[in-house]
């Protein structure tokens, strides 16, 4: 087993995803599957190569630091499933 | 029985940087404006949108590292910092991990005796700040939370230190020596209640004689020094006690709250330092030449030390007032500008730290905006020196230059205030003084040698102040004396 029933449990509550148990098994076992396929890197001797950070070889990719227009806050909620007082509405976040 | 633990204080400071721009996007980054006016699909999070990194970011993090006695590294990454909170609207921060841009630097602060101790700084790393969440108490958003991504994709450096801090005093001069260096380096605004810079402690005790650190705990959410102080204090009391009863310490993160001057543990926490961090794939890797660096560094002004050590040793100035000056860079600018025009090191000194502090205090103003400039102040330090007015004369024109913006000269010509100096005019008011006061001078040859002050400031208040003291001084002793 690459992954356990519990790691998966583990994982889809970082990901606040609320999974029923069937869900679990059947989760654990396609993503067994997934890893165990991408697991086949594995067998590649890459001694002395550099940890790819990124696929495209390039570097350095910057932004003038110049204001650029972007939305008006009516446009930054319009998709927004609730709103109020010009900002996004959700359930109360106590800490 | 807290004799008998060490404390033992690592800091995370997050300095908000001075850009126009936010780190990812060019929305403006402005405090205080309308709600979530300051997005667009990059701080918003939308689908599809790319961050495309400030170059002004990775200058001011430099910059910052240099003067911190960092390493550059020459390559740095981006990763994403997995975790669900409404103010984050991708679901991650983009931050750095395993490449930060800054490594093994320093900060040297000054103990109470004496002493200079070294202060480690593990990394300095650039990321996003996440949106602010408001609690809602109106009728329209009680028992609602509102999201507000103005602040989303803020650039910010966070500068992390090693746990070498043994006293909340020492976690203070810490953080004031970081505080004075970011302000002066103008890579932040150093404004702690809008949070500007902000700090997070990680406190522990252990028993004096335990090699290992005792187990941490973090403690959020605090802007003020004074708060910081009473945080610190408190967790520490706080785990002595848990210890001493026989209890346990927990990692966890805790909260400050000002008005109880207590921490508490912060809610929902189990999965809280689980972020499953790697490489951002939307941002191309970070790379620095030594040229970029020295560039750069060539940049850098001269910091608050060297500046303070350049007044004792060039000017001759006492090791405190040499602070005050290089504590503030504007106002150590104002005062090497009057030394380059001549004022004289140390009356400017006093000038600037008795009557131009006092005076932007009261007013309310920033030494940027002081009405009386390098040029201004110079010229009325001339007058004194060269006795055109006493130094309680001074006050007055002073007093007048703040409000008309008027040279030294011109105040004196135009309200008369020139010193008198001339020895006959002088001896005409002894001699009135004298004439006028038999009782007082009978006393005074009686032996009540006090009595001087009081000839003396009959003669100054019918010279309007504008006698020589000095002067006054010697010819009243000659005529009451007779020699």
């Amino acid at each position: 087993m690459k992954i356990t029933r519990t790691e998966v449990e583990h994982v889809s509550r970082l990901a606040r995803l609320a999974l029923s148990a069937e869900e679990l098994d059947s989760l654990t076992g396609e993503m067994d599957a997934i890893l165990g396929y991408v697991e086949q890197l594995a067998t590649l001797d890459t001694e002395g190569i550099v940890p790819t950070a990124h696929a495209v070889p390039m570097e350095n990719a910057f932004r003038p630091d110049e204001v650029k227009v972007g939305f008006t806050a009516e446009q930054a909620l319009s998709n927004a499933p609730d709103a109020a007082e010009s900002a996004f509405r959700v359930g109360r976040i106590i800490e | 029985m807290s004799q008998s633990y060490e404390t033992v204080i690592g800091l995370e400071v997050h300095v908000q940087l001075t850009t126009n721009t936010k780190i990812f996007c060019g929305c403006s980054k402005d405090f205080g404006q309308t709600p979530n006016s300051q997005t667009c699909p990059v701080c918003l999070g939308l689908p599809g949108a790319l961050p495309v990194l400030n170059q002004q970011v990775v200058e001011l993090a430099i910059k910052t590292g240099l003067a911190t006695n960092c390493q550059i590294a020459p390559r740095s990454i981006f990763a994403r910092k997995n975790y669900f909170y409404p103010d984050l609207p991708k679901g991650y921060q983009i931050s750095q991990f395993e490449l930060p841009i800054c490594e093994h630097g320093w900060l040297d602060i000054d103990l109470e005796n004496g002493e200079r101790k070294r202060i480690g700084i593990t990394r300095a790393h650039m990321e996003e700040d996440a949106g602010k969440l408001i609690h809602g108490d109106t009728p329209q958003t009680a028992g609602n939370s509102l999201v507000d991504l103005n602040r989303a994709c803020t650039p910010l450096l966070e500068i992390v230190s090693e746990p070498d801090m043994r006293s909340a005093d020492e976690a203070i001069d810490y953080l004031k020596k970081l505080h004075q260096i970011v302000v002066y380096l103008g890579v932040c605004d150093g404004n702690l209640e809008e949070g500007s810079f902000r700090c997070d402690a990680n406190v522990s005790v252990r028993p004096y004689d335990q090699e290992e650190f005792g187990t941490r705990a973090e403690v959020k959410n605090i802007n003020s020094f004074r708060f910081i102080k009473q945080a610190i204090e408190y967790e520490v009391e706080r785990q002595i006690d848990l210890i001493e009863g026989g209890g346990k310490v927990v990692q966890e993160t805790r909260l400050f709250d000002s008005d109880t001057g207590m921490t508490r543990s912060m809610r929902g926490k189990e999965d809280a330092h689980d972020y499953r961090y790697f490489p951002d794939p939307d941002l191309v890797p970070l790379v620095i030449s030594p040229e970029w660096i020295e560039k750069v560094r060539a940049t850098l002004p001269e910091l608050p030390e060297v500046k303070r050590g350049r007044f004792v040793e060039e000017l001759g100035m006492s090791d405190y007032d040499a602070g005050v000056l290089a504590s503030d860079r504007a106002l150590a600018d104002y005062f090497d500008a009057c030394v380059a025009l001549g004022s004289d090191a140390k009356s400017c000194a006093n000038w600037i730290m008795g009557e131009i502090l006092r005076k932007l205090k009261e007013t309310d103003t920033e030494i940027t905006d002081v009405p009386i400039t390098p040029e201004l102040l110079t010229g009325l330090l001339a007058r004194i020196a060269d006795n055109t007015i006493s130094g309680k004369i001074a006050k007055t024109v002073f007093e007048k230059m703040w409000q008309n913006g008027q040279s030294a000269d011109q105040i004196i010509d135009a309200e008369g205030l020139k010193q008198v100096t001339d020895s006959g005019a002088i001896e005409a008011l002894v001699d009135e003084v004298v004439a006028a006061n038999p009782d007082q001078v009978a006393e005074y040859l009686g032996g009540k040698d006090k009595l001087i002050g009081f000839f003396v400031g009959k003669v100054m208040q019918a010279s309007q102040g504008k006698a020589n003291p000095g002067m006054v001084n010697q010819l009243l002793k000659k005529k009451l004396t007779g020699n």
